[in-house]
């Protein structure tokens, strides 16, 4: 008979299986869409393979995408250890990306090693200012951070409308509802010559190997895994659930503004209400996927930049919708959930007793 | 001047129609919430009613037939959810989200399965306003209330007909019971797990219904994007509500004519104001809501906390 | 197996379950007469609930199987892992934890789930006309249109009661049913039950309490271990000899000398905490506990216990009145200051307050004294020091874990409160509280936590032990004090005081008739 049994301790080869497992199980689920767009799924992911690694340019192309998943995933990480459910990444994305053109498109003006700073600072200070209010609303009125912070996305997309249709437009952009381009110096500077992977890159793995050390660490991140698992505990042993939190949520959304940073001063050179095609909400798959490991983000930031970047080229070569891609993210977060159904339980084959 | 807006019969009439998708919005919420499953999949549900609704209207079926399917998708939506929330025990939020994700992909994939290379969005012959002999001639309440199309008037039934479960039935006992002490309702021999899943697809399904409203009345075609946060929004009111189907019933309207009141403000002061500071008005509204009305005693109790039976 | 006089109405064959590594039940053999009062003794962790858990249809058995006698009295066997059916057998059960919905009235807690579900409308008219010929003869009176949340303790019980009654329960289980009664209020349940038994109801009574399976009962199982140790006729047995067979061994009680107490540590002087609950407030108390002694706060449950409970673990701030820790008064209210300024606190609920489950054990010790530059430097923490200390706590406390990082969850409810005592009694603190410390332990549990707690006050400390369990107020205690909605009496020497006494003060009669 198969059974299902706790597990006491979860092995630890399962924290690497679980991820891979669901990512796998996630393109067999996909196998279904693909069929029913008339497409062969074996045929669909070999192009997505080779669209994703198959030349030396795709390759570089993951990695940049990958970039502001990075970040967006650590926020979503760091929040959720703390259960704190920031889903507005994606709001906060855009707040940072508008913070670094206000600072860095002619504001102030001086050397590059004082302009990249300052913008990356005004970015994460955007985002992080951002996420406060939710925080606050969350641990004070026991408003839900979920939709609170979803909400917020909405009128963050408006606001960056409203200021590049508006005050922040560029006069030059015939027309165009986009902002004045970063100046040169505030311009994050390409890593490899003819790719469009930039210095972001540096940044976001920098911070993944931060947050990281500062969850095992440090005492900041021994709080944040007790108010996470259990504040009531967490208050009784002293601990301040607020301010950890607040401090939570201040990171978290500095994170996802950084992700606009990139965006704006790595990649695009002025933001458009297109800068992101949906990197915070991916950032939060990119978070489950790594079993809320910063490092694990990277590897699972890869995956989902992979799959974005071979879905775009499958469906140019197959004509299927590029919505799979978005598909595939998706199905791979249910397959998470699923997967830690796995972590937590164990199946066991029974003999029938004698 | 805002006297002039509020008290015109369009006024309320548009406001009535705005109200509607989110009258079945919440009470779709309500019905998971009052089981202790808060569905955050509500966004791509609705989606997904908006789309499977115009979809077979679009391949020749009637219009009731569309609600149906819409409702049927939707419910099938809200089986996954439940799989993953009552059956598992995982995590409502991140439940809620990958189903919102899943759901909203899956429906903007298969709309572009079918119409591959469509740029403007093919149009229905969507519900006409009624017009019911006596009652929609009557003066003010005529034109507002039953000159509005049929899935309006089926909005209202339904506040009456969960208002009417709710209090007085033994099924809505149950399933009040089972978002305040699970283990109360399994002490008197009922099934949690079968009262919470039947919540979410019911539940599940008057949100699709909630969705197809867009396509089917308001509207007559399939857009990308149309939802456009209606399914948060109505989590918030659902919590604006206390809910309560009649609340859950005001609340729309309340927010319905608040909408109305803000285009038609737009209007008048659209020069001086950019109208992007309007559209943010609901969004930062149903926030208002969150924030004043969280932290009240009628939550129900068990919301959010799974349920797994003989688990020690 | 004793001879049994009554025609048998429920009978467990060979029942065993399994949780992991822990043996439930294994091989219980039951048999309940009808209208008789069998009482289930065992220790916490005997496996008394597993079993009326499996009887009720909560669990399935891994072997074994249920029959109930159905209306013809033939014994049937009952499907497993079914409450419903166990319902349809005629079972009730009052868990010790009531299930019953806050918000719903009373009514409508009974009737839940007892009509179809599709029916139009609900039969509260004929509800009504039974529960009241229900209630005036068994006399468990209570007010069927008010919610839940607006009754007593007491009254929460009697909804139980009448739930199983209105379902016409031929077998009624009763899991811990005095813990939250004052002895009169208990008396009266076991008048009560006789009531009922006489009219043909079979009762089994799961308690750990000797006097009252004594009064109570006509047959006493004794569980040990998950095994059936024992089965004798109440009428035949010593509580001495119930004791034996619960523990296996008899139990010392613990050992404590008389001691001149010192200087006061603790002064409570007119405190006030307002809340529209008894539960969370308090009414000007005062209290002095001095080096040295222990002061043990008996009462019912839900008399404001919590409140003094987390006023002086530092997480409510009184409206009214002072605070003085060994003579300075306090001003701030944190529970981070209160540990700093060396009050131990061992909270009420361990897995709730207690613990961090999913952190390890070497965390959990540091859980309080994260901040002390022994165990973090500029916000780096110490983890060789953090590990050492664990090792020490584990080596000196007895702590049986698989090591320091093993995750606490995985530890039995004994170890982990040695967990917390090891990290409440680190600093050496004057003034130790201790919230219903033993709560689920087992016996050599409880003697463990005991021992700790006389040598602190032998060391000199304060201590103010706060329980619901009357027999360890009075086997600790120097002095004692009784709360009674929100307010404290007098403390009184422990020596030489009367348990009927102490029982009307719970009840709060004897301030009535002071």
């Amino acid at each position: 008979m198969l059974r299902l049994e706790t597990r006491t301790a979860p092995a630890r080869w399962l924290s690497f299986a679980v991820p891979v497992f669901a990512a796998l199980l996630a393109l067999l689920l996909a196998a279904i869409p693909l069929l029913s767009a008339g497409v062969s799924p074996l045929q669909a992911y070999r192009v997505m393979l080779s669209g994703a690694f198959g030349s030396q340019f795709a390759a570089t192309e993951v990695v940049a995408r990958a970039t502001p998943l990075i970040l967006t995933g650590l926020a979503a990480a760091v929040a959720f250890r703390a259960r704190l459910f920031n889903i507005g990444a994606e709001g906060q994305l855009y707040a940072g990306a508008l913070a670094a053109v206000a600072v860095g498109s002619g504001l102030i003006d001086g050397p590059a090693v004082l302009m990249i700073p300052l913008v990356c600072l005004a970015g994460a200070l955007a985002g992080a200012a951002l996420m406060l209010g939710p925080t606050l609303m969350k641990v004070k009125l026991g408003a839900d951070e979920v939709v609170t912070t979803l909400l917020l996305n909405f009128v963050v997309a408006l606001f960056v409308q409203m200021m590049i249709e508006g005050p922040m437009k560029d006069p030059m952009s015939m027309g165009w509802p986009q902002s004045e381009p970063i100046l040169s110096s505030a311009v994050l500077p390409n890593l490899i010559e003819r790719t469009r992977v930039h210095a972001g890159l540096i940044i976001a793995v920098g911070a993944a190997l931060l947050a990281e050390i500062v969850m095992r660490r440090t005492v900041l991140g021994f709080r944040i895994r007790a108010v996470g698992h259990n504040p009531a505990a967490a208050r009784f042993a002293g601990m301040s659930v607020t301010r950890t939190m607040l401090v939570v949520g201040a990171l978290s959304g500095a994170l996802a503004g950084l992700a606009g940073v990139g965006e704006v001063a790595g990649l695009k050179g002025y933001l458009t209400n297109d800068l992101s095609p949906g990197y915070g909400y991916a950032g939060i798959v990119v978070a489950m996927l790594a079993g809320l490991s910063p490092l694990g983000v990277i590897a699972s930031a890869l995956f989902v930049a992979a799959v974005f970047v071979g879905a775009d080229s499958m469906s140019r070569a197959l004509t299927v919708s590029s919505y799979i891609a978005n598909l595939i993210v998706a199905l791979s977060l249910l397959s998470v959930l699923l997967s830690s159904v796995l972590l937590r339980f164990r199946l066991r084959w029974e003999g029938k007793p004698a | 001047m805002i006297l002039d807006i509020l008290l015109t019969v369009s006024f309320w009439a548009a406001a009535i129609r705005i109200a509607t998708p989110l009258i079945f919005g919440v009470l779709g919420a309500l019905v998971c919430e009052k089981a202790g499953v808060l569905n955050l999949g509500i966004e791509g549900i609705m989606t997904v009613g908006a789309m499977a609704g115009w979809l077979a209207v679009y391949s020749g079926c009637d219009l009731w037939t569309g609600v149906l399917i819409a409702a049927l998708s939707g419910a099938a939506f809200g089986l996954l959810l439940s799989f993953f929330t009552v059956t598992l025990g995982l995590s409502q939020h991140v439940s809620g989200l990958g189903l919102t994700l899943l759901a909203t992909s899956g429906a903007y994939f298969t709309y572009r399965v079918i119409l591959p290379n469509q740029s403007t969005p093919p149009r229905i012959t969507p519900f006409q306003p009624l017009d019911i002999p006596v009652l929609s001639d009557l003066p003010v309440i005529g034109p507002i209330l039953f000159s509005q199309t049929a899935l309006t008037l089926l909005a209202f039934v339904l506040v009456g007909l969960l208002t009417w479960i709710y209090a007085r039935t033994p099924l809505g006992l149950a399933l009040k019971a089972v978002g305040e002490n699970p283990a109360a309702v399994e002490a008197q021999g009922l099934s949690v797990a079968w009262l919470r899943t039947g919540a979410v697809v019911a539940g599940s399904a008057l949100m699709a219904i909630g969705g197809a409203f867009l396509t089917m009345s308001a509207f007559d075609a399939f857009f990308f994007e149309m939802v456009a946060g209606r399914g948060w929004i109505c989590i918030a009111l659902t919590v604006f509500a206390s809910w309560q189907p009649g609340k859950a019933l005001l609340a729309a309207i309340l927010f319905g004519a608040f909408d109305a009141f803000q285009v038609r403000l737009q209007q008048v002061a659209g020069g001086v104001v950019p109208g992007q500071v309007f559209l943010m008005l609901p969004y930062l509204l149903s926030i208002l809501a969150l924030v004043i009305w969280s932290r009240q005693a009628s939550a129900p109790k068990a919301l959010m906390m799974p349920y797994l039976r003989g688990q020690r | 197996m004793t001879a049994n006089p009554h025609t048998p109405v429920l009978e467990l064959r060979g029942i065993s379950k399994r949780f992991g590594a822990l043996q439930a039940n294994d091989d219980i053999d039951l048999v309940l007469g009808r209208g008789e009062v069998l009482a289930l003794l065992g220790e916490n962790g005997a496996g008394k609930t597993t079993l009326m858990n499996i009887l009720f249809g909560h669990y399935a058995a891994d072997s074994g199987s249920v029959w109930v006698a159905d209306r013809a009295g033939v014994l049937q066997p009952l499907p497993s892992a079914n409450p419903a059916a166990a319902l349809q057998a005629g079972i009730g059960m009052v868990h010790q934890h009531f299930a019953l919905a806050d918000k719903l009235s009373a009514l409508e807690n009974i009737t839940l789930g007892t009509e179809s579900l599709w029916r139009l409308s609900r039969g509260d008219r004929s509800a009504r006309t039974k529960l009241d010929g229900l209630m005036r003869r068994s006399g468990l009176l209570v007010d069927l249109d008010s919610p839940i949340s607006r009754l007593s303790v007491g009254e929460r019980q009697r909804v139980e009661i009448l739930k199983a009654l209105y379902r016409d329960a031929r077998i009624l289980v009763l899991d811990e049913p005095t813990a939250v009664l004052t002895p009169q209020e208990s008396a009266s349940l076991f008048e009560t039950l006789r009531a009922l038994t006489a009219d043909g109801l079979s009762v089994i009574l799961i308690s750990h309490k000797l006097d009252e399976i004594l009064a109570a009962s006509d047959r006493v199982a004794v569980l040990r271990h998950g095994r059936k140790a024992g089965e004798v006729s109440t009428r035949e047995s010593t509580k001495a000899a119930l004791a034996q067979m619960m523990v296996g061994r008899s139990v010392p009680s613990p050992a404590r000398t008389p001691r001149e107490p010192g200087a006061p540590v603790l002064e409570l002087v007119g405190v006030s905490v307002e809340s529209p609950t008894v539960r969370r407030r308090l009414d000007d108390v005062s209290l002095q506990v001095r080096s040295g002694e222990i002061v043990g706060i008996a009462g019912v449950s839900g008399n404001g216990q919590s409140a003094l409970a987390d006023l002086l673990s530092g997480l409510l701030t009184p409206k009214h009145g002072s605070l003085l820790l060994g003579q300075k008064p306090i001003t701030r209210f944190d529970p981070g200051l209160f540990v700093q300024s060396g009050i131990g606190r061992v909270p009420e609920d361990r897995h709730h307050e207690g613990a961090v489950g999913a952190m390890t054990v070497a965390e959990n010790t540091v859980l309080e004294n994260l901040s002390e530059p022994r165990f973090q430097r500029w916000g780096f923490l110490r983890k060789a020091r953090i590990d050492a200390h664990a090792r020490n706590a584990i080596h000196d406390f007895d702590i049986r874990c698989p090591g320091p990082h093993a995750p606490i969850r995985q530890l039995s409810g004994g170890n982990m409160q040695k967990v917390i005592l090891a990290r409440a009694l680190d600093r050496e603190p004057q003034l130790v509280l201790a919230n219903q410390p033993t709560r689920g332990l087992d016996v050599g549990a409880v003697a463990d936590v005991h021992r700790r707690l006389i040598a602190a006050r032998d060391r000199g400390a304060g201590v103010v032990l706060v329980s619901e369990d009357l027999d360890e107020i009075l086997a600790l205690a120097d002095r004692v004090t009784v709360i009674f909605r929100a307010r404290l009496s007098e403390a009184m020497p422990a020596e030489g005081l009367d348990r009927q006494a102490l029982g009307l003060l719970m009840a709060g009669q004897a301030r009535e008739a002071a």
